[in-house]
């Protein structure tokens, strides 16, 4: 499209780019110039983010807060302390619960991504028989809630003896739609030299998988895992309905209870409220990329 | 849809190929199978009988349906999961549209206020039910306190009165979620070419004009797709049970009982597993058609790979 004229040296005089420009100008309506907008919508984002922050400043200042302050409507404690944190330790054995979060939510996360990326670079980039059928099927439980298959879903975990027990919060949830798909859209772009070399190589299926394609999605992978491990953390109905032995009661469970114990001791329930969502808080925080990644991999991109 | 078969000259290979391929997908296949698909269909098998969770389950036929057709409570609940998803998705897709344009625009401080949006998302909704209960308390609630001393005399008790309990719910369910489909929001509106945005501007078009005629419709495909995930999120996310659970048992006066706490307690306070069963069968339906649309937009099932 670059006409001859193009390639002529730009005469000074010209300045054609910001021509167009000031053109523009007037078709604003007065009063609304750039920095008037901008003003306006620092203001209106920062409302907003006061809005979405508030709880969580919240619960850290009721955590910090005796007992007696916890009724005020003051963000910072009139006499900060720590003994809520201590004490909510004495109370539960919270040490267990967040053990038993922490070990439920890496088995979790370990088997999803690798049983998951392992079948969706077999539906992406393997051909056997059945494949898209299977796919299809894969897909169509992508939305299918854990509310709506939660009774049948005790009832399997009961005949297959998976009832209080950590198995039994760990597999039912480790095998679902959404890492395969994700992971197979990735698998659909992969560049196809870096297999034919580890082909050529004779590198095995299994070890290519491994030793190739797996190292070359670190990033996708990190997003997933990030994604999952939050997730489970943050689980409640499949912890609370498998698991009725308290020994294996994971944070949320034990601080749903906590709260039925203690209910109105607000600065016991916020410092308990506190340490569950620090670790999710600070891995989303020191990982954002890599969740925001996720998210963005999950939209549109078919 | 049959594979196509292989030239006969690399037979051999394509024969390790299927091989790899079918035992690559197996463990997953098999874990979707017993934890996915075979609940679904047990759902929907338990829904023909009367199941009480103790073993015993007879062939009842129709009889959970035509229960369900004249349980108040169950007329409730679906009235209350509508009146939910009603406030929810457009108000947490107009909330999250905002905030997308925010961040994507010229504003200072576009990193810190992406990541204040989002926040919320990375705290449980047990964590989250519980700090809103305690800023929603009578008398020594923050908000309850903040109002009298604005000057409202006697505010409502906001989670006790059943005209304000599920709106609260609703509004603490779009606060949680809306940094979630920013984000989403945000991938479309990047991808939208800049050359196309500058055009209009060039071309005179003021910003809510660009906004309403050239973003908006580019960012058709994204937004529809945000409202299928908050539709579906709205009528069987988790967020239905975990702050109903936690915030109001479904009370006051059963105004927050939505669908899947009320399922949850058919199926595990008065163990009628074969009711429960068949309630969340027609859940399931309801969740099937709105898949099928989002199968649809995503064109999930294509393979467009050249192959």
């Amino acid at each position: 499209m670059t006409t001859p004229t193009d390639f002529a040296v730009p005469s000074p005089g010209r300045a054609a780019r910001p021509a167009p420009r000031r053109a523009a100008r007037p078709f604003r309506p007065a009063g609304r110039r750039p920095a008037a907008g901008r003003a306006l919508r620092l203001l209106a984002a920062s409302a907003l983010a006061a809005v979405q922050l508030f709880p969580l400043l919240w619960m850290l200042s009721g955590a910090l807060k005796s007992s007696e302050d916890t009724g005020g409507t003051s963000l910072l404690p009139s006499d900060p302390t720590l003994s809520n944190l201590t004490e909510v330790f004495d109370a539960i054995p919270y040490g267990r619960y967040l053990w038993n979060s922490l070990l439920t939510s890496v088995a979790v996360t370990v088997l999803l991504v690798f049983f998951g990326s392992m079948a969706a670079y077999a539906l992406a980039r393997l051909r056997f028989r059945g494949r898209e059928a299977l796919f299809a099927v894969i897909f169509s439980t992508l939305m299918v809630a854990m509310p709506v298959i939660l009774v049948p879903l005790f009832m399997v975990a009961a005949r297959t003896n998976l009832v209080n027990s950590y198995a039994g919060l760990i597999l039912p949830v480790a095998f679902t739609a959404f890492p395969i798909f994700l992971m197979r859209q990735f698998y659909l772009q992969f560049p196809r030299e870096l297999e034919e070399a580890a082909d050529l190589d004779g590198c095995g299926y299994l070890r290519r998988f491994l030793v190739v394609v797996l190292p070359l999605s670190k990033p996708m992978l990190a997003a997933l895992a990030v994604t999952t491990f939050l997730s489970t953390w943050n689980s409640f109905l499949w912890p609370l309905t498998v698991a009725k032995d308290s020994d294996l009661w994971v944070v949320q469970v034990g601080m749903s209870q906590f709260q039925n114990q203690y209910g109105g001791d607000w600065s016991l329930i916020m410092a308990a409220s506190l340490v569950a969502a620090v670790p999710t808080l600070l891995l989303f925080l020191i990982l954002q990329r890599h969740i925001i990644t996720s998210v963005k991999a999950s939209g549109l991109k078919g | 849809m049959t594979a196509t078969h292989p030239p006969v000259r690399r037979g051999a290979r394509a024969r390790r190929e299927e091989r790899a391929g079918l035992l690559f997908v197996t463990p997953a296949t098999l874990g979707i199978g017993l934890f996915v698909l075979l609940p679904m269909a047990l759902a929907v098998f338990y829904g023909f009988t009367d199941a009480d969770g103790f073993g015993n389950a007879g062939f009842s036929g129709l009889e959970n349906y035509r229960r369900a057709l004249s349980d108040p409570m169950f007329w409730t609940s679906v009235r209350t999961t509508a009146l939910y998803v009603a406030v929810f998705v457009p108000g947490v897709y107009l909330l999250a549209l905002a905030m997308a344009l925010l961040v994507n625009g010229d504003l200072p401080g576009r990193a810190f206020f992406r990541t204040a949006f989002f926040a919320p998302y990375a705290v449980s909704l047990v964590v989250v039910g519980l700090v809103w209960k305690y800023i929603l308390a009578d008398s020594t609630g923050f908000l309850t306190q903040a109002l009298e001393s604005l000057g409202w005399d006697n505010p409502p008790s906001f989670l006790g009165d059943p005209d304000w309990a599920l709106w609260w719910v609703a509004f603490i369910s779009i606060w949680f979620f809306v940094g979630f489909y920013m984000i989403i929001l945000l991938g479309g509106l990047q991808d939208i070419p800049a050359e196309v945005v500058e055009a209009a501007r060039i071309d005179g078009s003021g910003p809510w004009r660009t906004l309403w005629n050239v973003v908006l419709p580019m960012l058709r495909p994204t937004s529809f797709f945000v409202l299928v995930l908050a539709s579906i999120a709205g009528l069987a996310g988790l967020q239905a049970f975990d702050l109903i659970y936690v915030m109001t048992q479904g009370g006051p006066a059963n105004s927050t009982s939505m669908g899947v706490f009320y399922i949850y307690q058919q199926a595990f306070t008065f163990n009628n597993v074969g009711y429960a069963s068949a309630m969340a069968t027609l859940y399931a339906f309801a969740l099937l058609a709105m898949t099928a649309v989002a199968f649809r937009i995503t064109r999930g099932g294509r393979f467009d790979h050249a192959d």
